[in-house]
């Protein structure tokens, strides 16, 4: 067992559970902090069925930011496609093979479509960064964390891109190494600078996502004017700290 | 005219570029010690503000979702920023959304978030302190809370609902602003935003009753305390009196009148307004909706309908349920509350009430969106109500209508620049800067339709144009009420 595995393995278990904890923490405190009014913005669905479909919309399309801004939309929706490609792609590294999800994961079209994925990723980062430095609005409110972020995910789109294009790593080492974590049977990792530059760069966006503004992901799903339906003269909403505040005499 | 320069008006709305702080001056007057106190905060700024301030704020972030989630979420993709009609007629950087929020995010990331107390420059957090104050009072009286950015924003991230609890923090604080809380003050003593004390209040509407007589030859009345009326009417007190609000009023009026229905305003509940909103104070926006329900139990009245005004419409159709709820004691028959315009149209549709529109054919008519309406509340069954019931009752009510560009309209509509408590003239820059969108889409509708009248369905939103109007060279009485048109068509039957 050399010592890069090791080191390597006790990392991403800990990134795991900052990266588990952390958002099992932070969706609970949306899911528990109180709505106390109705405040959809409208026009709004009336039923809970047609709340779920606009939600849907917001998270697969991105209905509202299409309205918004057509170049935003471009690339911000290329750059968060090619991530749910890249994804699928990747879910073969941690799948061993007797799972029956493993065929469907290893079709040529999802293999394939992960592959160039990658490019599609590159061009909405870049897009977006070229937003961030030269439309002089998004320029005024960018923190350095928004640029490092972009910066973050060009990295490891592009330690990604070059593994599979350029400078192969070895595969089914790697794969070994990855069943090995979630098995807690931990095993070597192949020594290849760009693996281990993209490996490190995927910890740092572990441990960064439930503390920063990654937290969009689950944030949207709480988002009351978002998730809320429009029928507060149907059904009262919030009536027991309202009647709690009438009793305290308005205070 | 004006010690500031006026916007110009441009074929297509542009998106200027960012002038730093060119708007840091515009800040409204603080409210005295004897306004803060009779809503319940400290009549000037606390000793310990610093801290006071950042303990509010948390206790806030964790009363709502709303905020939490707003506060982490933004990614600053930046689709808000070209969206407020302050930012696009002032150019100030600090009036876009995301900006606008910034000034509340910073400090939350600073005292709430792990980057922020660690890594504070590497996502722009800073501490509370005097000029962030100053910031927070000058950009947060520049929000009209309108929601055009969460329309626009893909998580709906409400700037209103960061501008309202930076009010509060404010408040609490000691640091309160003078238009609104003298206003709540005055419903709390008298009733009404205007203090309008009941003897005027019936004095002006047996005034009413004798105009339309004169006018019109028929005995409309304008009932108040009518104990076993039917339908209660609230409506914003700028009805009794402004122009061109009055004219609506009478046009509620001649509505009740012509279908026969029995039904009374309220001494007590003489206001629809709602300003503890634009404060962010769920206490005081409660303890203004309850005397619209103890109005309403007193005179044992069916049903509750609202006249002509914005953000009262937000509180009455989003908020009052849940704050002076449950009104069972209402008949379930009616939405509990109604909208003037749901009343108006449904005795349209029923053919309960007739028409003639050629009595406005002097007026050519577009229709204003108000954005409480717009964007907070619904009328009718089907969402987007909001935007057709207005129109088919002005369309029955006129024969030239024509809607400005869809862009400024609907659930896109361009704030009237006065809304969210603003509408002061210590405000005045601020005011006219932020019509300018507007404005822009009703030179369009002037110039290639020959529109003459501006109709809308808020007080504030007719006062800020009758106000601004003039600056652009609008006549300041384009600006009038649907009912207004409503009052003008509508057949009384035979004249006495
Ligand atoms: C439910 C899942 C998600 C939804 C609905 C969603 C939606 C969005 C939307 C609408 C934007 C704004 C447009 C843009 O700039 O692209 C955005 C931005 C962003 N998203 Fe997501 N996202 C999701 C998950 C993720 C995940 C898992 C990541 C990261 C690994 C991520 C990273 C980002 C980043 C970095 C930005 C900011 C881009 C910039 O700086 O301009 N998103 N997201
Ligand atoms: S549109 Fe929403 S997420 Fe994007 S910068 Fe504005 S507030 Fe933030
Ligand atoms: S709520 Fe309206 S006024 Fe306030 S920031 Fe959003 S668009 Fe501007």
């Amino acid at each position: 067992m050399s010592a890069l595995g090791t080191t390597y393995s006790i990392l991403f278990s800990i990134a795991t559970i900052v990266l588990v904890v952390g958002l099992v923490r932070r969706i609970m405190l949306y899911a528990r902090t109180p709505a106390p009014l109705k405040i959809p913005t409208t026009p709004a669905p009336i039923t809970r069925g047609g709340v779920a479909v606009r939600m849907l919309k917001e998270v697969t399309i991105f209905e509202s930011l299409f309205k918004s801004n057509k170049w935003i939309w471009l690339f911000g929706w290329i750059f968060h496609f090619a991530l749910l490609l890249a994804f699928f792609r990747h879910l073969r590294y941690a799948m061993s093979p007797d799972n029956p999800l493993f065929t469907l994961i290893s079709l040529e079209l999802v293999q394939t479509a992960g592959k160039y994925g990658g490019y599609a990723m590159l061009i909405g980062l870049i897009g977006l960064f070229g937003r961030r430095i030269f439309v002089d609005r998004v320029r005024y409110i960018s923190a350095p964390s928004d640029y490092l972020m972009l910066l973050l995910l060009l990295g490891i789109a592009g330690s990604g891109l070059l593994m599979t294009f350029v400078s192969h790593t070895d595969i089914v080492a790697l794969k070994a190494f990855v069943l090995g974590l979630m098995r807690l049977d931990w095993q070597p990792l192949p020594a290849d600078p760009i693996l281990l530059v993209h490996l490190s760069l995927v910890l740092i966006l572990m441990v960064v996502f439930p503390i920063s503004k990654l937290l969009h992901a689950p944030g949207v799903f709480f988002s009351p004017t978002r998730n809320q339906a429009d029928d507060p003269r149907e059904h009262r909403h919030g009536g027991e700290w309202a009647d709690r505040m009438k009793a305290a005499g308005g205070q | 005219m004006a010690d500031f320069e006026i916007p110009k008006l441009t074929e297509f709305q542009l998106i200027p570029h960012t002038k730093d702080g060119v708007m840091a001056h515009s800040q409204p007057y603080v409210a005295k010690p004897e306004f803060q106190e009779s809503l319940g905060f400290p009549g000037e700024l606390v000793d310990n503000w610093e801290e006071k301030a950042v303990e509010k704020l948390g206790d806030l972030v964790k009363g709502s979702r709303a905020l939490q989630v707003f506060l982490d979420a933004c990614v600053k993709c930046g689709a808000c920023t070209d969206k407020c009609h302050y930012y696009l007629g002032t150019s100030d950087p600090l009036n876009m959304p995301v900006a606008r929020q910034d000034l509340l995010r910073k400090v939350y990331r600073r005292y709430f978030t792990f980057a922020g107390k660690y890594f504070p420059k590497l996502v722009g957090a800073v501490d509370m302190s005097k000029d962030v104050l100053d910031q927070w009072y000058s950009y947060y009286h520049q929000c009209s809370q309108c929601r055009r950015c969460s329309v626009f924003c893909p998580y709906g991230i409400d700037t209103a609902e960061i501008s309202m609890a930076a009010r509060e923090i404010m408040d609490e604080v000691g640091q309160g602003q003078k238009y609104c809380n003298e206003i709540i003050g005055k419903v709390f003593k008298i009733g009404n935003n205007l203090g309008l004390p009941e003897p005027a209040l019936v004095d002006t509407l047996e005034g009413l009753e004798e105009d339309v007589l004169e006018d019109d030859g028929v005995a409309v009345k304008f009932p108040v305390d009518v104990e076993g009326a039917d339908v209660l009417v609230v409506t914003p007190s700028a009805d009794f009196f402004a122009e061109p609000h009055i004219d609506g009023l009478i046009g509620y009026a001649k509505v009740f009148h012509a279908a026969g229905i029995n039904w009374t305003l309220s001494s007590y509940a003489s206001e629809a307004a709602n300003f503890g909103m634009f404060i962010g104070s769920h206490a005081n926006m409660q303890k203004v909706s309850l005397r619209i329900r103890e109005a309403a139990q007193q005179l044992g009245v069916k049903r509750i309908v609202f006249g002509e005004c914005g953000h009262a419409w937000r509180v009455a159709y989003s908020f009052l349920n849940t704050l002076a709820g449950p009104f069972d004691f209402l008949d379930p028959n009616y939405p509990v509350p109604q909208h003037i315009i749901e009343v108006t149209h449904d005795l349209i549709q029923r053919g309960a009430i007739t028409l003639d529109k050629s009595a406005n054919d002097e007026h050519r008519v577009t229709y204003h969106d108000s954005c409480n309406v717009a964007r907070a509340s619904r009328m009718g069954n089907i969402p987007g109500g909001q935007f057709v019931l207005p129109r088919e009752v002005i369309k029955a009510s006129v024969n030239h209508y024509y809607d400005m560009a869809p862009e400024t309209v609907r659930e896109s509509t361009f704030c009237c620049g006065g809304g969210g408590g603003l509408l002061t003239d210590d405000l005045m820059e601020l005011r006219v800067k932020g019509a300018q969108p507007r404005m822009n889409a009703l030179q369009h509708v002037v110039d290639e339709y020959d529109v003459n009248y501006l109709a809308a369905i808020c007080a504030i939103c007719k006062s800020q144009f009758a106000k601004v109007m003039p600056y652009y060279d609008f006549p300041m009485d384009m600006i009038g009420s649907v009912h207004g048109l409503v009052s003008n068509a509508i057949q009384l039957g035979v004249k006495e």
